[in-house]
């Protein structure tokens, strides 16, 4: 800044910064939007979406949709998808997708029903039935995993495959049959409740916790955020990309393991046929929850409401004494109306 | 040079604002565009050239301020309005459709059809023409553009702008992709495209380009015009880079400082090769030494870095840090023994820009002050702060998305990662690329400091004159070999071309 009459330099005076164009950000934004602009506002839209619901649900079916009996039913409903769902948010977070969940739930539940499995849980612990449906979910995950990431088979190639092999594989070992789960502490316990909510909504409610916490607090999780906002990035900064892909992998197939569980506890039987399109239901309420397809953001929370609405939409229509088809209508108009609120309020966040 | 009635501007910009988010990125720009002139638009990253381009070509709504076009005040509502106007903009990432022909490319959007059903033969005819007229008639108009290399589809993209009636075409930043010979040639056909009375405006860091291309320039800084209709003649760069700066830039590269002779020797790359791309690669390079790689594009500069990183598996040789050798083909073990790279795609390989800043900062250390795999994001705010902070990265907010920082800063942001992750051995690859004149002062000096703290680096550039100024040592590499070894300052950028085309000749 030697000389201001430079005759090319009329307005240089007090100029300091090289590349000075940015103005500060602004720290103290208000705390409206603050919650706006975080992962809350990114789920205003869903909550809205839900409350309205809620709202129907009450208007045209009054006090049997409205008590807090129905409220843990819908919930109870959600639990099994939903914690394949939480599974599936990890998958998707880092860019990938797991289209076999639904089989492996089914494959899960019929090995973990075999008879020599439940005359071993007879004579030891109905905890062993519970290990080999978690152990065939984490399987099958490791061999999607491996698949995809060693064998560089595209995610969504390697899994339609293992979802056409696992229901086969449960067909061949149920013999088309519908093991019936005779093992009845297994029962007891599954069936049971804690403080009046159903153990099934307390598994929910720790996988979600889980999941939250692993997603959002753990190396695990900045890795599977850093996999799917730039995996080249993070392999050039040294993280082990194609390892952690493979945990994803395995992550998913064990949530999908212990929706099989939890898929015995509420039919009582193991069957080749459960979970047949949840791998849809699960990556739907991912993508309505906000978790971006193509990696990079992924929030827990968004798929417990993507979850939520679709099972009270159901909880509706059932209500209500509306087929299965309308239903069906109602949840692809729901998914679109619900992506174009969330990206709404995400929009208006973002511009503050 | 100009031949052109003074007169009667083809286009008028006056007192033109924009802000987005309360963020005002225009604040008053002024330009005055002549038919068949080369009008360059100068400034910094975040100057406001994007948004004032954005804004002739119809993407973004000006708050306030007039656009004259051909003497009548208009608005541009939208991309199709502009090119109605004859404003066809071609923007710095390339827009051609890889799986699409060069002729569907051409007329994408505009296609010549009959009740829907295109007419092949005709548009073929037309984009031959178009691409004559380029001087590239040899690319076949059913050649798929996917193939072709990214100097061809910029000329693609520039015949998409003139199968309009185009009569200003705006240039952002063309040459970024080309090397020197692409560029000669880029600026053939810009003057062929002005001797027809089409008004070019040039987007360039480049000042030399500027020189030899520009006939008039306009010089934007935060927002507002500086200094316009600057004859390119008459300008000195002194004064170019004063306006665009705001200061005084003598010395663009920092004096070298000499290595002392017992130094140690950090990185030792012996006899390195991957068959068929580069081979017999050997040097060291000490404690506080900046060893350059200068070669042209395509002579295994980057291969050769990338390999050494772990990146790429090599068929044969060793890399040694402190004298013990590393696994082969490992991303981990280079980063573990001490390695770190900034790559040449900064945005594609370096950043994951959506993610806050310090997240980006400490992306190859998070799990230092993890406990249990537990998190420590506190700790790792504070650590890539003061980093942050002592690189001088403006804005030094920690939780900014990467994506909104400008080339320079996020060029920062890299080292940042290095040494924070605390690197000896720092692998540049094209350390400048998209960032602006004045900031690349700033890297330079920031890039001298590290190796006067005792790092041992390696840089290669497309600029030969860059790895000249920065390095102390100099490898000359054609054709995938070293073929000349020495000290910086005995050799010039005449002398390392002289060497390269021998090398590629023997």
């Amino acid at each position: 800044m030697s000389e201001q009459n430079s005759p090319v330099a009329p307005a240089l005076a007090g100029e300091g910064h090289i590349s000075g164009g940015i103005p500060p950000h602004d720290e103290k934004r208000s705390v409206l939007n603050r919650v706006l602009g975080g992962s809350a506002g990114r789920s205003i839209g869903l909550i809205i979406a839900l409350l309205a619901l809620f709202l129907v649900g009450t208007i045209t079916a009054g006090d049997r949709f409205a008590n807090f009996e129905n409220v843990l039913t819908i919930i109870r409903f959600a639990s099994i998808i939903g914690v394949v769902s939480i599974g599936m948010t990890f998958v998707i977070t880092a860019g990938g997708i797991d289209l076999s969940v639904g089989s492996v739930l089914g494959l899960a539940s019929v090995v973990a029903t075999l008879s020599w499995v439940q005359d071993f849980a007879d004579s030891t612990n109905w905890i062993v039935m519970v290990i080999i449906a978690l152990a065939v979910g984490a399987g099958a995950g490791l061999i999607n995993g491996i698949v995809i990431a060693y064998g560089n088979v595209v995610a969504f190639i390697a899994t339609l495959a293992m979802l056409v092999a696992a229901r086969g594989l449960a067909e061949v070992l149920a013999n088309r049959t519908t093991q019936i789960v005779r093992q009845q502490g297994f029962l007891d316990f599954f069936r049971g409740d804690i403080l009046g909510v159903s153990i099934l909504i307390w598994i929910f409610a720790i996988v979600v916790a889980a999941g939250w916490f692993l997603l959002n607090r753990t190396t695990f999780g900045r890795r599977t955020v850093a996999i799917g906002g730039n995996l080249e990035a993070a392999r050039l900064a040294g993280i082990k990309v194609k390892r952690h892909m493979m945990y994803l992998y395995v992550l998913s197939g064990l949530t999908a393991g212990i929706a099989g569980v939890m898929m015995l506890a509420r039919t009582t039987a193991g069957t080749s046929t459960h979970g047949t399109l949840y791998e849809l239901d699960a990556i739907a309420a991912v993508v309505v929850g906000g978790t971006l397809l193509v990696g990079g953001r992924g929030t827990i929370m968004g798929t417990v409401l993507g979850v939520l609405i679709f099972s009270t939409l159901t909880n509706v229509f059932t209500q209500n004494n509306l087929s299965t088809s309308v239903q069906a209508i109602a949840k692809g108009v729901i998914i679109v109306i619900a992506v174009l609120l969330q990206q709404r309020f995400a929009n208006r966040a973002a511009r503050k | 040079m100009i031949t052109v009635d003074q007169g009667n501007p083809l286009l008028m910009v006056r007192g033109l604002t924009k802000s987005f988010a309360g963020v005002q990125a225009l604040k008053g720009v002024d330009l005055e565009i002549l038919p068949g002139e080369v009008h360059c638009v100068l400034g910094q990253n975040g100057a406001g050239k994007s948004t004032l381009i954005k804004t002739l070509s119809g993407v973004n709504q000006p708050d306030e301020g007039e656009i004259v076009w051909q003497g009548e005040p208009i608005t541009i509502s939208d991309p199709v309005a502009a090119l109605g106007l004859g404003i066809a903009t071609m923007y710095q990432e390339l827009d051609v459709v890889d799986g699409l022909t060069v002729a569907e490319n051409i007329f994408l959007g505009h296609e010549f059809a009959r009740g829907g059903v295109t007419e092949r033969r005709k548009t073929s005819r037309r984009a031959h023409e178009i691409m004559t007229r380029l001087g590239h008639g040899g690319i076949s108009s059913n050649r798929e553009v996917g193939t072709l290399s990214a100097a061809n589809k910029q000329i693609v993209s520039m015949a998409r702008a003139l199968s309009h009636d185009t009569k200003l075409i705006i240039m952002d930043e063309p040459s970024a992709v080309l090397d020197s010979e692409e560029v000669k040639n880029l600026f053939r056909v810009v003057r062929e495209l002005t001797a027809d009375g089409i008004a070019v405006i040039y987007i360039s860091h480049r000042l030399e380009e500027i020189r030899e291309i520009g006939d008039r320039i306009t010089v934007i800084k935060d927002g507002r015009t500086m200094a316009t209709n600057l004859a390119v003649a008459d300008t000195p760069t002194q004064d170019l880079i004063r306006l665009m700066t705001g200061r005084t830039v003598e010395n663009v590269f920092p004096p070298a400082v000499p290595v002392a002779s017992d130094s140690p020797v950090l990185l030792s790359v012996k006899n390195l090769g991957i068959k068929g791309v580069f081979d017999d690669v050997s040097f060291d390079v000490r404690a506080g030494e900046i060893v350059g790689l200068a070669g042209l594009v395509g002579s295994g500069r980057s291969e050769i870095i990338e390999t050494i990183y772990g990146a790429r598996k090599p068929t044969s040789g060793t890399v040694e840090i402190d004298g013990k050798a590393i696994e082969a083909g490992s991303v981990r073990a280079g980063v573990h023994a001490g390695m770190g790279l900034s790559p040449e795609e900064r945005k594609s390989q370096g950043l994951i820009l959506d993610e806050p800043v310090y997240r980006n900062v400490t992306l190859a250390s998070f799990g230092r002050w993890a406990r249990a795999g537990l998190l420590n994001e506190r700790a790792e705010r504070s650590v890539a702060r003061k980093q942050l902070e002592a690189l001088e990265l403006r804005p030094a907010d920690p939780d900014r998305p990467a994506r909104t920082l400008s080339g320079g800063n996020q060029q920062k942001i890299l080292l940042a990662r290095w040494l924070v992750h605390g690197t000896r051995v720092l692998l540049l690859d094209e350390p400048t690329r998209g960032v602006d004149v004045g900031a690349r002062a700033e890297i330079y000096t920031l890039i001298r400091r590290l190796a006067a703290e005792g790092t041992a680096i390696v840089v290669i550039s497309s600029e030969i004159e860059e790895v000249l100024g920065l390095s102390d040592r100099v490898l000359v590499v054609a054709e995938g070999r070293v073929i000349h070894t020495t000290t910086a300052s005995d050799i010039d950028e005449h002398g390392v071309l002289d060497l390269v085309m021998k090398g590629s000749a023997a």
